[in-house]
């Protein structure tokens, strides 16, 4: 599935124009973008959870070179999925 | 940011439609993607990540509160993958 595939069924479901749910669909995940590029958390009831960490900097290998180099701090995406989406793909 | 204040947030983006019309594209862009991992399906998102079903295989385990040996039956887990733009916007502007 892809963004395509997203917007075809909000429009077969929805009644909203081609047009119109490509523009939806894009916008759900543009406002996703902003708000993770803020560091806050996305809450999606029934999907999961979306959540930025904090990583401080510490000091790694290259595990090609064996080289140690040090990682710089940053922030990573992490998502939990709800416990309802893991029930749905188990049952 | 839960579902309902990203909905609002897409009602803002929209005034000329009706807001609960809005509000149920937004949700079933969730659903719609729930669907498809239902049937296995992974999704990609461009700019955004992947989203994919993993088999973790059985095993015996171990309650930690209890010490109670229990099986683990075969289960499917979602995973996301973030996206490598994503990824770099939210590193910042570091090194890797």
């Amino acid at each position: 599935m892809t963004k395509i595939d997203i917007i075809q069924d909000v429009y077969e479901k929805l009644g909203f124009s081609k047009k119109d749910s490509a523009r939806i669909v894009e916008s759900v995940f543009e406002i996703m973008k902003e708000c993770l590029g803020r560091g806050e958390k996305i809450k999606i009831s029934g999907f999961g959870n979306f959540v930025v960490k904090e990583k401080k900097s510490r000091r790694g290998r290259n595990p090609q070179t064996g080289k140690e180099i040090e990682i710089s701090a940053r922030r990573v995406l992490t998502f939990k999925s709800s416990q309802v989406l893991r029930k749905a793909l188990n049952g | 940011m839960t579902k309902r204040e990203l909905a609002a947030k897409a009602q803002a983006e929209f005034p000329g439609y009706r807001a609960d019309d809005i509000a149920f594209a937004v949700y079933r862009v969730f659903d719609a993607m729930k669907e498809a991992l239902m049937r296995g399906e992974r999704i990609e998102i461009r700019d955004f990540g992947v989203f994919q079903v993993k088999t973790r295989r059985a095993r015996r385990a171990r309650n930690p509160k209890t010490a109670a040996l229990l099986d683990l039956p075969e289960r499917r887990t979602p995973f996301f993958k973030v996206g490598k733009d994503l990824k770099e916007r939210l590193a910042g502007r570091g090194n890797v």
